[in-house]
């Protein structure tokens, strides 16, 4: 009888873990299709692909794709201009969303306050195509606010924005500022929020400046969150943000030197030159890069405080 | 006790805040007043905050094709709405099974999606796999794509497991309630506030979505908002492509008001947000909130 009862029970609770199972299914269906079968596609970067033959069915070709990869000179550039700007913008994003977040807590008129940090989140709402349009309006040829509001008085020559390269090393990082230090900034604003009020008060008793309090207490308790944001960033620094470069330098061809990106490399000689092959190549390249980076970076915090790693 | 910045600093500050909020404002402003100018004020006299000679033409010339802008907020629309709920309802039924401190296996699940966050194959096998589907120039395209967001399926674990006592679930199955149901009658009712927050960050990023569309569609129905601002802004031509005919030939071509119909256009996509920015803004903040300090 007691074996029955047992027996009962497992098939019970199998029909109860069934019933949640089931319910995993659809998200399940949609990663597979949307993330582990592209996953085991990577083998198309050690193909010679052919319509025909598809991912599966192509003859292998070695590492040819990477040494063709590599031999040009448009990977290298990407590869440095998607380093070098995406650590631009985590220093520039991370110390300005700080100081607006500390700022932002010390304003004596809350009202004011929950205004400002509206404002500042809005530029978030947009896309990048809307974002386009807004650089657009600055930036544009012949009447855009710059050249005709701003150089034009001053008797300078106009610019053209769209056409030299040079400039885009300050405009990417401005317009990336722009679009993101609010979101960055309420998040580093949840993290003052939530610190204790005793700990001002008794630095208060002591007699701690304001200053004092800031330094000594506000950024020290805001350093995990701080350590977390970095090494989101510092995982993700192989992968650049798309629409940034490619949307707002309007797929310009004479600024390719210094706004081509992995991304925009990869999408580029993909769909719009059908280098199948070459561009494959690169996303795993991409891709491998990016996991050993984000192992690293884990690795390395989970060396100096364990409580802090991600996984 | 009093523990404030002097006023003089507080000054300070708010003059650093109403410059970083103009920053933020301005350019959306000069968009709609050039928008509502009239085209040769602007050749003469350059962007004006307020528009120095005032018209409508803009808009109108953009609305002559008014077809192509109601088939893009069509699409948008149905994209939008279709996706959020279908993510939401993925999402969830998701996230409640491994949120359960008894559900077997409940780690390596977590992983299975944890994972994508880390590795992807890139953009070439995504398309193909895509496009040996047959789901090029589909909606579906443009909606599988953004329906799983792992982040969201984190957060969304984390709010099942400190809002729901187990008590709660315990004493349903007691009742002789169904997993299931436990699922539709006790444990949605109680997420409202992070359906909500997901939800928004969803209608967000399927309204914002462009990339999918530039992939995926070429077929001129299914062009959304956003890909119809991006198709505007690189070629003017293509709001005119299909009305050469009777009523725009030749020297008319010509004087096609182009940097006031691009702002309009700017101004006919950013709108709906705009519009909605304010209502909504405090429920993305909390949900932001929610993900900072417990994620």
């Amino acid at each position: 009888m007691s074996i029955m009862n047992a027996v009962q029970r497992q098939y019970k609770r199998t029909i109860k873990y069934r019933v949640l199972f089931l319910m995993l299914l659809p998200a399940t269906a949609v990663l597979i299709f949307n993330n582990y079968i592209p996953m085991a596609g990577v083998i198309v970067a050690f193909k010679t692909y052919t319509f025909d033959g598809g991912i599966y069915g192509s003859p292998w070709a070695g590492f040819n794709n990477f040494k063709f990869l590599f031999q040009t000179e448009e990977a290298w550039i990407a590869t440095r201009n998607t380093v070098l700007y995406n650590g631009a913008f985590i220093i520039i994003n991370t110390f300005a969303a700080i100081v607006l977040a500390i700022a932002l807590n010390e304003l004596r008129n809350r009202r004011l306050a929950k205004f400002y940090q509206s404002s500042l989140l809005f530029p978030y709402f947009l896309s990048f195509v809307a974002v386009s349009y807004l650089a657009y309006a600055f930036l544009g040829g012949g009447t855009g606010f710059i050249n005709k509001s701003i150089l034009e008085p001053l008797g300078l020559s106009p610019i053209s924005w769209y056409s030299e390269p040079a400039h885009w090393i300050y405009i990417l990082p401005i317009v990336n500022l722009w679009k993101g230090v609010g979101y960055t900034m309420i998040v580093y604003l949840a993290s003052i929020v939530a610190i204790d009020p005793e700990y001002y008060e008794a630095a208060l008793i002591d007699g701690a400046s304001k200053r004092q309090q800031i330094m000594k207490i506000t950024i020290p308790l805001m350093m995990p969150v701080i350590i977390i944001m970095i090494i989101l960033q510092i995982g993700r620094i192989f992968n650049a943000d798309f629409g940034l470069f490619y949307q707002v330098p309007l797929n310009s061809g004479p600024l390719y030197p210094t706004t081509n990106v992995i991304d925009t490399f990869v999408y580029r000689s993909f769909l719009l030159n059908g280098n199948v092959g070459m561009s494959a190549a690169a996303g795993f390249y991409q891709a491998m890069v990016g996991l050993v980076i984000v192992y690293l970076t884990n690795y390395t915090v989970r060396k100096i405080s364990k409580e802090n790693a991600l996984f | 006790m009093i523990n404030r910045i002097s006023w003089s600093s507080n000054l300070l500050l708010n003059l650093l805040f109403v410059i970083a909020t103009l920053a933020c404002l301005f350019p959306v402003l000069i968009v709609v007043s050039v928008s509502l100018t009239d085209e040769n004020a602007i050749i003469r006299s350059g962007y004006r905050i307020i528009p120095e000679q005032f018209s409508w033409y803009a808009y109108e010339f953009l609305f002559k094709d008014y077809a192509k802008i109601v088939r893009g907020y069509t699409v948008s629309i149905v994209v939008t709405l279709l996706g959020t709920f279908i993510s939401l309802l993925l999402t969830s039924l998701f996230a409640y099974p491994i949120s359960r401190r008894d559900m077997p296996f409940r780690n390596p699940i977590s992983f299975f999606v944890f994972f994508t966050m880390l590795f992807n194959g890139g953009l070439v096998p995504w398309y193909l796999t895509y496009s040996a589907a047959g789901l090029k120039n589909t909606l579906a395209a443009l909606i599988i794509p953004l329906l799983i967001v792992p982040f969201n399926i984190i957060i969304m674990r984390i709010f099942f497991t400190n809002t729901i006592p187990d008590s709660l679930v315990e004493s349903a199955k007691i009742d002789g309630a169904g997993e299931f149901r436990i699922y539709a009658r006790i444990i949605l009712p109680l997420s409202l506030p992070v359906m909500a927050t997901i939800g928004l960050f969803q209608t967000l990023n399927y309204w914002n979505d462009w990339f999918n569309s530039m992939v995926f569609i070429s077929n001129n129905d299914l062009v959304s908002l956003q890909y119809l601002m991006y198709k505007v802004i690189n070629q003017i031509q293509y709001l005119t492509s299909g009305m050469v005919d009777a009523n725009i030939a030749g020297q008319e071509l010509a004087k096609i008001p182009t940097e006031t119909v691009r702002m309009a256009m700017a101004i006919v996509g950013i709108g709906p947000i705009v519009f909605v920015y304010p209502f909504v803004q405090k429920y993305f903040v909390k949900g932001l909130t929610i993900g900072a300090v417990k994620g």
